[in-house]
């Protein structure tokens, strides 16, 4: 395949950045649209221009590291992370426009790399269930309900990659918060600190820059895990109930 | 027999009972040190051993916690969780991670499970048992005092992750569930579907978020540690590069942990991260450290196929398959390029089966991969021609999803079987996958004694940096088992006993250490960006890694490991002369921070090869061809390598320096391992 990148450059978080255009011959369908990268970069290395800078890590969808808006959609047209996103579902002759995620609490660092420190400090704030180690009572002794267990790990799969703010028109990260919320909200364990921890970690929400829901609900078509958008529902409820209780 | 040393000895001799001292395979490429011994295992009964130790070991007052310093590298499981305990139990740790979160730490890629000796299914498990079974899968070249601890205290792992909300797979009664996994007998494996490296990450991760909020953990992301500092014969510190300004940091602390994961990249292609390297432990080797048993690489079965030369890694699917899966290729080559649907059951070669009938699709990791390999060698793989070979054999769902119905098999393996369609574009439901071996962990690592504390004074090691557990091969499901236990159970109580003695003098950034160890890390840099040669860093790490695959992979043999370290020395000179590496040393840069990975992984790929070259048994993922039984089987010499081979760096132009640690088996009796 043959394709015409364009691909957002800056040297830096001042830098104001703008998009080049890079011709890319010899791609091969199976490549993964990483790899079609690494290819760009060997061969920018080759020219004497320094490579384009993005992240990734585990290439194999799971660690959240991988980021780009492919053509205006966070991690391209499939329902996948970046990495697993793979040239055939391109054709041959295709312009490809690749940005950072854009959003305001996501400040670019260089070229396609965003910071995302604001979940790390979302979690901080109340993503947890409060257990020192050494302190836990013995596995079985709480059962869990199986279709609470199976909600909890069906929003636990977040991978934290932040796709659905760079989809939200309103930068909102509502749907990574709810997912937390659900997850921690559906287990027994999870139930001393519910109510404050969906009011910290809202609160932090907030405070870091990221926009209210608005109910568009691009988050969840976006979410390469599929995270339902009903976690943001819980989420609501779960606020409102905390607000009601006096939390 | 009493010939002399013979380091050509060739296959035909490979049957004689060697006698001790015979095979000196590796002579001429090192020098042979003191032996060593494990000095902090305490003697008595294996089941008191661990009990005994913790009581031994000193306690710090409470007060006196937030006085003393921890430096950890690596926030994976081993990282993740050492950092939220010490950080619970009061001390003030720094965590360091190259990624932007804690979160990314490749643990979160582990698909299958952990193992703990639960015994819920009441299927005849004990701590004893996971421990025979953690010692036989090793091949009998783990040290038992650290296995039988491990089993110890896996149980307690299961209860910690359950009451940070790790969201374990249930029975409907709302109990745990269990599964068994590849080579053993009873099912005492923990799952969360086919993501339980995921959660049991998040679970870390979210404790140790918990303890930045509290203050107790500072968390540096998008770092790298570049060297430690050894100041008056004890670890004080490191030096780090902030990833997105370049700045060299000095960082101290009364100790160091490195949890810093394996060295697969060695070969390039693996089911490793990108980012996954052996920098932190090699420039640890380097001041001292001594690097035990590089050699042990697991080779993991079942991964999808390679499908070209733009291959940047190896993707796993979790070994669970085997569970319900059937291996097989066909009878006859000619078949070998039909469409499977199309081969009939009687032209099928079920070989696990057939070779191993006790144990089937069931045996362990190397015994998989290196029938799967022999498979392929005779013409019988199946795939698309890479080069001259068809490298791939099938895993089939057909027999499982006739007997359990295709829901089933989509609730225990949806997310890997969506996964393997995604990157090779075939449905698994209706045409059997194709897998073959890659690269998946390493048993290696930094030598440590019981205490997980390294040949460096205050430098700890946990997880899979470390080689303590595994032996010669590592048992699935055990990975997680051990990341947890050391980083939860083990690390915080014996590093009390060597911070009983803290805080250590202060030391400033003026000291001869601290400058030395900067100004290395600050000339390696500088010298990556001045060689202005014509090669990426990238085309060196892929040849490094075919030297590798080719020659320290799947089945070594003296003359190519031979073969091999004189290519690895051609192909340093090579890196340092002919290296380009754009950009500059104060922003992001990526190719930067990839040739100091490198440059480490070319050193240790030789000592690698060194070490393969001197074990001349076969052992684990260790296979050598010149020690096969004469049906092709892995064979042992123990009366010749029952030991852990402990290097010391030999300087920058002399010969590693073997270190030998006696393995002692008291409990268990070692066995030639069969499977059949």
């Amino acid at each position: 395949m043959n394709l015409t990148l364009k691909i957002w450059r800056q040297t830096d978080a001042v830098d104001k950045g703008k998009i080049h255009t890079y011709a890319i011959s010899g791609i091969s369908q199976d490549m993964s649209f990483l790899e079609m990268l690494d290819v760009l970069n060997e061969q920018l290395n080759e020219q004497g221009e320094e490579p384009v800078a993005f992240d990734s890590d585990c290439r194999e969808g799971i660690c959240g590291m991988c980021s780009l808006m492919i053509n205006g959609e966070p991690h391209g047209p499939e329902v996948t992370t970046t990495c697993q996103l793979h040239m055939r579902s391109f054709n041959d002759g295709d312009t490809i426009t690749i940005e950072p995620w854009r959003s305001g609490a996501f400040p670019v660092v260089k070229d396609l790399v965003v910071d995302r420190s604001a979940f790390d400090r979302i979690i901080q704030s109340g993503g947890y269930i409060s257990a020192n180690t050494g302190s836990a009572p013995e596995a079985n002794s709480v059962p869990v309900p199986r279709d609470n267990a199976v909600r909890a790990f069906n929003v636990a799969t977040c991978i934290g990659c932040g796709a659905c703010v760079a989809a939200c028109p309103n930068g909102s990260a509502s749907l990574f918060l709810g997912a937390k919320i659900t997850h921690l909200g559906e287990l027994p364990q999870g139930q001393p600190e519910r109510w404050s921890r969906v009011v910290d970690m809202t609160a932090q929400h907030d405070h870091e820059g990221f926009g209210g829901c608005t109910n568009i609900g691009e988050c969840a078509a976006a979410c390469p895990k599929e995270i339902p958008l009903d976690v943001i529902s819980q989420l609501n409820k779960d606020l409102r109930t905390a607000m009601r209780h006096g939390h | 027999m009493t010939d002399m040393p013979d380091t050509t000895l060739t296959s035909d001799r490979s049957h004689d009972e060697p006698s001790p001292g015979q095979y000196d395979d590796a002579a001429g490429y090192y020098t042979l040190g003191e032996p060593i011994a494990d000095t902090k295992a305490p003697a008595g009964d294996i089941a008191d051993r661990w009990q005994t130790r913790k009581f031994e070991a000193r306690l710090v007052n409470p007060a006196n916690r937030r006085k003393l310093s921890i430096i950890i590298v690596g926030t994976g499981l081993a990282g993740g969780a050492a950092a939220a305990t010490l950080g619970e139990a009061g001390y003030n740790v720094k965590s360091f991670c190259y990624q932007d979160s804690p979160r990314r730490a490749h643990s979160i890629a582990a698909q299958g499970g952990i193992n703990a000796a639960k015994n819920y299914k009441e299927d005849g498990d004990s701590t004893h048992r996971l421990f025979y079974d953690t010692v036989k899968g090793g091949d009998y070249r783990s040290r038992e005092s650290n296995v039988y601890r491990l089993a110890e205290v896996s149980t307690n792992i299961i209860d910690q992750c359950v009451a940070q909300g790790v969201p374990f797979a249930r029975e409907y009664g709302g109990l745990l569930d269990n599964r068994s996994f590849g080579g053993v007998q009873v099912s005492r494996t923990f799952y969360a579907r086919g993501q339980t490296g995921q959660q049991l990450l998040i679970g870390a991760y979210q404790a140790m978020e918990r303890q930045v909020k509290l203050g107790t953990v500072t968390e540096y992301t998008r770092h790298e540690m570049l060297e430690v500092i050894v100041a008056d014969g004890q670890a004080r510190g490191i030096i780090a590069r902030d990833m997105v300004t370049g700045e060299i940091e000095t960082h101290l602390a009364d100790v160091v942990v490195l949890a810093s994961g394996g060295y697969g990249n060695v070969f390039y292609l693996s089911t490793n991260a990108m980012g996954s390297n052996v920098t932190a432990a090699w420039r640890a080797h380097r001041k001292g450290a001594y690097m035990a048993n590089p050699c042990y690489t697991q080779i993991h079965p079942t991964c999808i196929p390679v499908s070209g030369d733009h291959q940047s890694k190896l993707t796993l699917m979790s070994e669970s398959l085997r569970n319900d899966g059937r291996i097989w290729v066909p009878k006859k080559a000619e078949d070998c390029g039909k469409d499977p649907r199309d081969i009939p059951e009687e032209d099928r070669d079920y070989y696990l089966e057939r070779i191993y009938p006790s144990f089937g699709n069931l045996v362990p990791r190397d015994i998989a991969s290196r029938q799967a390999k022999n498979m392929c060698d005779e013409g019988r793989g199946v795939g698309p021609m890479v080069g001259d070979f068809r490298r791939g054999v099938y895993l089939d769902f057909k027999d499982a999803i006739a007997r359990l119905g295709k829901d089933a098999i989509e609730e225990k393996y949806d997310n890997l079987l969506d996964m393997y369609e995604r990157i090779t574009g075939e449905n698994p439901y209706e045409v059997p996958m194709r897998i073959y071996p890659a690269v998946h962990y390493v048993m290696g690592g930094l030598w440590v004694d019981y205490d997980l504390q390294s040949t460096i004074k205050g430098l700890f090691v946990t997880g899979e940096a470390n080689f303590s557990d595994h032996g010669a091969n590592r048992l699935g499901a055990s990975a997680l088992m051990q990341g947890l236990a050391d980083g939860y159970f083990v690390l915080p109580h014996t590093i009390r006993d060597y911070l009983a003695d803290g805080p250590f003098p202060e030391i400033g950034e003026d000291h001869p250490a601290v400058v030395e160890a900067r100004a290395d890390v600050e000339g390696r840099i500088e010298k990556f960006l001045s060689i202005n040669g014509n090669r990426s860093v990238d085309s060196f790490h892929r040849e490094l890694g075919h030297i590798m695959w080719e020659y320290c992979g799947m089945e070594r043999t003296a003359e190519g490991l031979r073969k091999a370290i004189d290519m690895i020395r051609e192909l340093k000179r090579e890196f340092w002369s002919d290296l380009k590496v754009l950009g500059t040393a104060d922003s992001l840069n990526q190719s930067l921070e990839k040739a100091g990975r490198v440059a480490d992984f070319i050193e240790l790929g030789e000592l690698m090869c060194i070490d393969a070259l001197n074990r001349r048994e076969s052992c684990g993922g260790h296979f050598r061809g010149e020690s096969q039984t004469e049906d092709g089987e892995a064979l042992r010499h123990d009366d010749e390598f029952a030991y852990v081979a402990a290097w010391e760096w030999g300087g920058q132009d002399g010969t590693p320096i073997l270190h030998k640690e006696e393995l002692v088996y008291t409990a268990i009796e070692m066995k030639q391992r069969s499977y059949k």
